[in-house]
């Protein structure tokens, strides 16, 4: 009994790893996302009908597109006969072998693109991406976004029937294309991980479920496109975040970096990410191109994690860094975080006047930062009102323990 | 091959705009349809008289009725449009993009349905 | 001759009408279209896919804004259309009467500018 159900749990996860791979061969092979998304379920179904007496192939991945691709042969011949006039029986004869791992196989790369079109609506990008590639189910998306599933199933189905009548295609895009293609696909990524990093509300502060997603499709893109520094900028972020998740949270509790246990840090992620920022750095100084926003953010990333201790983090440099963020994407959330490097270097007085000047009234971390500003120069009355601020601003349960607790600690000056 | 509706809209004043001042507008766009006339993505361009010239005909029912004015009153209007040939949704924005800069104004990109 | 546009408008629901049920309008306008043809007054015709289909291009700032969706929301969207060649707007409009009868809703007229 608890054989059969581990080997069931043993093909779910073949599955939803094999899935984008899967889904993405056929999709190119059959110009129809439908068609290979049923052709998937069916040969899931075989799977789980034979893999037990048949035991698990040797290329499972390779086993199912090879299966899915009978089956949706299948479903195009049956069809063809009720329609004369289908012209998918001629994609019958395109035999491209299933290349499980070489670097040529691109299909899922094609496929990324497609769900990231710029013709797409945003929130749609997403849903396709995590739903085509990464193989989660319609309800686990919706309930990671928390929307109802039916809105989540309408918005998939309608971006599915988009990219079919108006044509978008499975491509790699050309370098010359009208919009930021490769852009638009770093931020659905980007969005997918810091939706799991700090879960804007619901019960769990962290959805590990997303940041390990996004990680994976990062590292998908990198082992395509090798050479596009902001690739490698993106996933060295990302694992240099990731390394310090699980020291992010104590009892329930935000902890901020100063007071983070830096031995509970992942060493291998953040080995991996320091590589990848020297690779950028080593690329920037050969080229001379200006990193991008994801380069500077994963060398902040990299500044910090290259201390045992808080107090020797080099600030100069994190504020440097900032400057060339600033220079790049100008908005007054980039401005904010600088300033709370500058309290480091030049002190609270000087990072409050910068943060005074930003109009984020309405931004739970603003009020965060004005709040700890005000509570370092003592004015702990202007700080607890900041506190509760941010506090009515915020929905995520760790960041208000977080605040409740700085705001209890306060030094009452009238006491 | 898909043939793609590239439209252009604008209020009803648009069409007031002084010759002068249209002109730049017009030299840009004729030559970027003289271009687009040299490749296989041309089919169609026109540019519409003002809404107030329309007229509506419904001939659905027994007796023909025909009103003054077009078929739906709103703030902004289908002022032109092309039809491209085109291979796909990229090909199709590429177009667009180019035709939205000499026209100075959005372009709607829409699919006609297959045969 | 003066070009004129034959617009026909659907809402969205008119797309989700079955294929037996749109048939016989298919096959109406079908033989309407062939006799536009042999006629020698057609320039062009067809039938758009349903709205959620549409992109809106923005080349008019120096860098290409593509966006989801057409250029403006209404209850009812052009849902095909005809570009015609008529004498006058008299001929214009018996054409767009056995249009209309022909798809079953209602024709705008609209001319073309001239060249």
């Amino acid at each position: 009994m608890t054989q059969s159900s581990d080997l069931r749990a043993e093909i779910d996860r073949i599955y939803r790893e094999e899935y984008g791979r899967v889904v993405a061969s056929l999709a190119r092979r059959f110009g129809d996302l439908d068609i290979a998304e049923d052709a998937a379920a069916e040969a899931l179904l075989i799977a789980i009908e034979r893999w037990p007496s048949d035991g698990i192939p040797p290329n499972p991945g390779g086993w199912l597109t090879t299966t899915a691709g009978n089956r949706a042969i299948d479903r195009i011949r049956r069809e063809s006969l009720r329609d004369t006039k289908h012209k998918a029986a001629m994609m019958i004869t395109d035999d491209t072998p299933h290349e499980p791992t070489g670097p040529v196989e691109d299909d899922r790369l094609r496929l990324v693109f497609t769900c990231c079109h710029p013709a797409l609506a945003p929130e749609a990008r997403v849903a396709l991406t995590l739903r085509l590639l990464g193989g989660l189910t319609v309800e686990e998306i919706a309930r990671a976004f928390l929307v109802p599933e039916t809105t989540m199933a309408q918005r998939i189905t309608r971006a599915k029937a988009k990219i079919k009548a108006a044509h978008i295609p499975y491509r790699v895009p050309e370098r010359d294309d009208v919009t930021d293609r490769l852009g638009a696909v770093l931020a659905v990524i980007y969005l997918v991980f810091n939706e799991g990093y700090l879960a804007g509300s619901g019960a769990d502060p962290v959805r590990t479920e997303l940041t390990a997603e996004a990680i994976r499709l990062g590292r998908i893109l990198r082992q395509f496109l090798p050479d596009e520094g902001e690739v490698a900028g993106l996933l060295a972020l990302m694992l240099l975040s990731e390394s310090r998740r699980t020291a992010r949270f104590a009892g329930g509790e935000l902890v901020t970096l100063d007071e983070q246990d830096r031995s509970g840090w992942d060493r291998t992620l953040i080995d991996e990410g320091h590589t990848l920022v020297r690779e950028c750095l080593a690329r920037v100084a050969a080229t001379s191109a200006r990193p991008g926003p994801y380069q500077i953010l994963a060398a902040i990333n990299a500044v910090h994690t290259d201390t045992n201790d808080a107090r020797d983090t080099d600030w100069s440099q994190v504020v440097a860094l900032y400057d060339q963020l600033y220079a790049v994407t100008p908005t007054p959330i980039v401005a904010l975080n600088r300033a709370v490097a500058v309290a480091e270097l030049d002190g609270p007085d000087v990072a409050l006047a910068i943060v005074d000047s930003l109009d984020l009234s309405g931004y739970h971390a603003w009020h965060a930062t004005r709040a700890d500003l005000l509570r370092r120069l003592g004015r702990s009355a202007e700080a607890r009102g900041e506190y509760d601020a941010a506090i009515a601003a915020t929905e995520n349960p760790a960041e208000t323990a977080y605040l409740a607790r700085r705001r209890a600690h306060l030094v009452d000056p009238g006491a | 091959m898909t043939q793609y509706l590239l439209s252009v809209h604008g209020p009803s004043s648009v069409w007031d705009t002084p010759l002068e001042e249209a002109q730049p507008m017009y030299e840009a766009t004729g030559k970027f349809n003289d271009e687009l006339k040299t490749t296989d993505a041309w089919v169609f361009v026109g540019g519409l008289e003002r809404p107030e010239t329309a007229t509506t005909v419904d001939g659905t029912g027994n007796d023909v009725i025909v009103t003054d004015g077009p078929y739906m009153e709103t703030k902004e209007y289908l002022g032109g449009f092309w039809v491209i040939e085109a291979a796909d949704l990229d090909a199709a924005l590429k177009i667009a993009a180019e035709a939205s800069k000499a026209c100075g104004g959005k372009v709607e990109v829409r699919p006609f349905a297959g045969e | 001759m003066t070009q004129y546009l034959l617009a026909v408008h659907s809402s969205s629901s008119d797309y989700d009408r079955s294929f037996e049920e749109m048939q016989p309008v298919f096959e109406t306008v079908d033989r309407f279209n062939q006799k536009l043809v042999a006629d020698g007054i057609w320039v062009f015709g067809g039938g758009l896919e349903r709205i959620e289909a549409a992109t809106t291009v923005d080349g008019t700032d120096g860098k290409t804004l593509v966006t989801d969706g057409p250029y403006l929301e209404t209850k009812e969207y052009l849902g095909g259309f005809w570009v015609i060649e008529a004498a006058d707007l008299d001929a214009a409009h018996q054409i767009a009467l056995e249009a209309s009868s022909a798809c079953g809703g209602k024709v705008e007229v609209r001319p073309f500018q001239a060249e």
